[in-house]
């Protein structure tokens, strides 16, 4: 078994967003280089877990494109090549030296995290950016070369109205990007965040099945594949041909095993999953000492994998395709599913309809025997 | 001791006007206990009778006084135990009727004052409290000498708590009560008007001898019930259980019975010997019939088997408490149980839950009816309205006689809900200028249903309340099935009076339509009498239940927490295709959580 996916956690960003609940490090210049070395230490302890030829490497954040230049560069030079290369990156920090080091290390798609282009709603969300860094951002990266640009949108944000988010997305389709990601925002309950905003956060949690409908109305009216539940990207027509979905992400929600490198940084391979500790300072000083950071390791048996395999596939538009997994499923739930209207069984696949999409969770935990 | 020199009474009073406390100094006086070794309130054993300062279950103390042996016999003090109060006045020849200074007459005065004169009793009336500030003892000697027909001169004032004017009471009781005047040569008989079930030694009768002597290894028959046993000890409480050599006509005192079920003994039962026995039994025996029923359900299932061992329990102390098992879909496995009274049944649940450490789910309650089901001659009893057929030739319902006392200024309000709640009025009457007693026939379900709290609402919580049964009586009633996604819910059914039958299914939709939550589909929540519709609500389905962002690094958090959700939907009932979680009917149903209706307290 061997991994044809990459993922690289960098952790750094300028400062953390109220909302944020990644493994992230505010500021520590210093730092980025000694962890960009630790990265390839961990890629060369791990290399027996990767296959020789990679398809997808996904480099994520923090905010990676907030890595210092040098370090970054070191970083994309020594990961090895794949089919396709993202990297994340925040509006503001998109520099002309900066599309340009991403395009010559063989950086192939750039994932923007814009958020809203709203000035106010930015705030709330503790954004850097303003509206203007998004579309400047999108044309340094197009002078650059880049053909395969996605963006990053919230909804939900508090005191934002269906008009606003309307507003955001005709924002966000005017710069014609190849793919677009919409997330409804997910305040973890006890923070700061959560508290400051608990009244307008339930207000939006009421508007949340309006806000959804109308994200999926909109992107696909304007010729967008809802190819898994929160993402979108030009259908192939509109592409000259090109699947312009995530392949990175794809992999992992077809089930495809991954290798995670960095702080808090997943791997999946075959029946073991690994979760590297969030400690920068562990990570950095076990890799200097030549070992592995510290992980958390979990069994994955194959009724364990079947179960994702199910809970990811029904995220896609493309059907899943049964074969083993009909193991896993509750037939007369399935049945119930399909009289109502929510599941769809065709030759040895299962989709879930469009009403099923929104729906997905409660009917994928009806669906699981 | 000669009956000449024997007094049996008991001491009568509302709650609260000073019954347990006059009980104490008597003990005190009469040198039973110690001031100093006695617990306040000897009487009531219970700590749940001393918290609620009601008493359940009656007993008997025999103390000393001038030459004189007294008997007092503790009488339950709530109208759910009407039948064995006056088994209890029975065993007496007089009763003590103590009436608070400040507060007068209330409605349980009156209720024991009218049961100890059908039980020919000699009454001893007391004001008790004279030395509250408030307290009116002219006035309300006027209102009780009116009330008896007596002098207000021999109404006694005293302060129970202080101890002044006691020791006049005491001498009153020999003055004014007659002595016992059975037959000691006759064949015993002896009449039981309390039992109760000790650990080791099985049931304890508690016995007024009315004729002939007891003692210890006699053969003895309860007539009623033909239960046989030997008496294993005989003796009375002086206060504590003290072995006698035998128990005289006129006396009053306990058998130890080594019977190990309290039903095996009935309150009102004659005691005989089988050697000499007696040809007749003493008069007023019943059979005590629960009237009021609800379902009671462990809230964790897996403690249905405490809740029958607990139930199982406390009917060896209470012969009164019916149940059985039942199961309900909405509710999974519990009991019907019947009870005397809502009185009755608040203290079962709290006996439940205290004693036994047990967290109860209690069905809004019922009444019993009677049905003739079409087609048939024969009457059926039904304690649950699921089990009401649905062809009907006749029903009939309990009914009851209401007593309301109140400041003559809610008169018109008393007047009104009673209207509202079907009574019929009976007549009204002044006890004073100020104070007016209204007497009202209405059925026991509007009772059971939440009559106690609007009374006490809508008078400022000055109206007092009682009520005795009066048989049961035909009425237009018709069962409400509740229905969700087209499916009757069993624990829901109702029993309604016709023109109430709307505003109630309508409620009951309302509050169930809070309390469902959003399906995959529209739910249909319906309140139906038969075939016909009367209250309909939708639940209108979800149109969103998905996470927005699933990655690589979150995969095995929302894998676990879709395992969450699918347990959760295994918690859930089925009703009608429809997962309805347990609270929601709990929400509906639990009176716990001021659900439908709730009890009598005082």
């Amino acid at each position: 078994m061997s991994a044809t996916h990459l993922y690289v956690h960098l952790p750094f960003c300028a400062h953390r967003c109220g909302y944020c609940d990644f493994v992230t490090a505010v500021g520590r210049r210093p730092q980025h280089a000694a962890y960009t070395e630790a990265l390839l230490a961990e890629l060369s302890l791990e290399r027996a877990e990767l296959a020789p030829e990679l398809e997808t490497i996904f480099l994520g954040g923090g905010t990676p494109s907030f890595t210092e230049s040098g370090a970054l560069e070191r970083l994309l030079s020594g990961l090895p090549a794949a089919a396709e290369v993202t990297v994340e990156a925040n509006p503001e920090t998109v520099t002309v030296a900066l599309a340009r080091l991403l395009a010559r290390n063989g950086v192939t798609r750039v994932s923007l995290g814009v958020q809203s282009f709203q000035r106010h709603l930015l705030a709330v969300l503790d954004r850097l950016a303003g509206p203007e860094d998004a579309r400047r951002a999108v044309g340094l990266l197009r002078e650059a070369g880049f053909d395969n640009v996605s963006l990053d949108l919230i909804y939900g944000i508090p005191g934002q109205t269906g008009a606003e988010l309307e507003g955001d997305l005709a924002d966000a389709l005017s710069l014609e990007p190849e793919h677009i990601s919409a997330y409804e925002l997910e305040a973890k309950p006890g923070t700061r965040f959560s508290r400051r905003h608990g009244a307008a956060l339930e207000t939006q949690s009421q508007a949340m099945e309006h806000y959804i409908e109308l994200v999926v109305e909109r992107l696909t009216g304007a010729g967008y594949r809802w190819y898994e539940t929160a993402n979108f990207c030009r259908r192939e027509g509109q592409a000259c041909g090109r699947d312009l979905r995530s392949r990175h992400n794809l992999g992992v929600w077809l089930g495809h095993d991954y290798l995670g490198l960095g702080v808090g940084a997943v791997s999946t391979v075959g029946e073991r999953r690994w979760r590297n500790a969030a400690s920068l300072e562990g990570y950095l000083a076990a890799l200097a000492a030549g070992s592995a950071p510290l992980r958390e390791r979990e069994e994955l048996l194959p009724e364990v994998r079947a179960t994702e395999r199910i809970m990811l596939g029904l995220r896609l538009d493309e059907p899943l395709a049964l074969g083993e997994l009909s193991g896993a499923l509750d037939e007369r739930a399935l049945a119930r599913l399909e009289g109502l209207g929510l599941a769809a069984r065709d030759a040895g696949t299962l989709a879930l309809t469009r009403r099923g999409r929104f729906l997905g969770d409660g009917v994928t935990a009806s669906l699981l025997a | 001791m000669d009956q000449q020199h024997i007094r049996n009474f008991s001491i009568i009073a509302h709650i609260d006007h000073g019954k347990s406390t006059l009980a104490d100094r008597i003990l005190e006086l009469t040198h039973a206990v110690s001031a100093r070794d006695m617990r306040a309130q000897v009487l009531d054993s219970m700590d749940l009778e001393r918290e609620r300062g009601i008493t359940i279950k009656a007993q008997a103390v025999r103390v000393h006084w001038k030459g004189y042996e007294l008997n007092l016999i503790d009488t339950p003090g709530h109208v759910d135990f009407t039948y064995e109060v006056s088994r209890s006045l029975q065993a007496c020849e007089g009763a003590v009727l103590v009436v608070d200074a400040a507060q007068g007459i209330e409605a349980q005065t009156l209720a024991n004052a009218y049961l100890a004169i059908e039980n020919n009793l000699e009454i001893v009336p007391v004001v008790n409290k004279i030395d509250l500030p408030q307290a009116d003892p002219d006035g309300v000697a006027a209102q009780l000498a009116a009330l008896l027909g007596d002098a207000p001169g021999r109404v006694l004032r005293i302060s129970a708590k202080t101890g002044v004017g006691v020791e006049d009471v005491l001498d009153a009781l020999i003055e004014r009560i007659p002595a016992p005047t059975g037959e000691p040569s006759a064949p015993p008989r002896a009449l039981i008007f309390d039992s109760s079930y000790d650990q080791y030694r099985g049931v304890v009768a508690f016995v007024r001898v009315v004729d002939g002597t007891f003692a210890p290894h006699d053969a003895l028959r309860a007539m009623a019930l033909e239960t046989r046993f030997e008496a294993q000890e005989i003796g009375a409480m002086l206060p504590v259980m003290t072995p006698l050599p035998a128990l005289g006509a006129g006396e009053v005192g306990y058998v130890v019975t080594g019977l190990k079920e309290v039903s095996e003994l009935r309150v009102g039962d004659t005691l005989t010997s089988e050697r000499r026995p007696a040809s007749t039994a003493l008069p007023g025996y019943k059979d005590v019939k629960p009237m009021v029923f609800a379902g009671l359900f462990p809230t964790d299932s897996d403690a249905y088997p405490e809740l029958r061992d607990a139930l199982e329990k406390l009917k060896l102390n209470d012969a009164a408490l019916f149940y059985e098992p039942e199961s309900s879909q909405a509710l999974g496995f519990g009991f019907r149980c019947g009870f005397l009274g809502l009185l009755h049944m608040e203290i079962v649940r709290e006996r439940l839950e205290r004693e036994f450490d047990l967290d109860l789910l209690v069905t809004a309650p019922n009444v019993a009816y009677r049905v003739r089901p079409v087609n048939s001659s024969a009457w059926v009893e039904v304690h649950t309205p699921s089990d009401l057929p649905d062809g009907v030739e006749e029903i009939e319902e309990p009914y009851i006689r209401a007593q309301v006392i109140v400041p003559k200024e809610f008169v018109g309000t008393v007047i009104e809900l009673c209207s509202q709640r079907r009574g019929h009025f009976d007549h009204l009457e002044y006890l004073s200028e100020e104070r007016a007693l209204l007497t009202h026939e209405l059925p026991l379900a509007e009772i059971v249903l939440d009559f106690y709290d609007a009374l006490k609402s809508r008078t400022r919580g000055y109206a007092s309340f009682d009520y005795d049964y009066i048989g049961f009586r035909p009425g237009a009633l018709a069962r409400v099935d509740i229905l969700v996604g087209g499916e009757p819910v069993d624990a829901l059914s109702l029993i309604a009076h016709r023109d109430f039958a709307y505003d109630r299914g309508r409620a009951l939709v309302e509050r169930l339509r809070k309390e469902i939550p959003r399906q995959m589909f529209d739910v249909a929540i319906q309140a139906a009498i038969g075939s016909r519709v009367i209250a309909r609500e939708t639940v209108k389905a979800r149109r969103k239940d998905v996470t927005a962002k699933c990655y690589g690094g979150d995969i095995s958090r929302k894998r676990k927490l879709l395992e969450k959700q699918k347990e959760g939907k295994k918690r859930m009932k089925r009703v009608g295709g429809v997962e309805v979680p347990q609270e929601a009917f709990l929400a509906v149903l639990n009176l716990n959580d001021g659900g439908v209706g709730s009890g009598v307290r005082k």
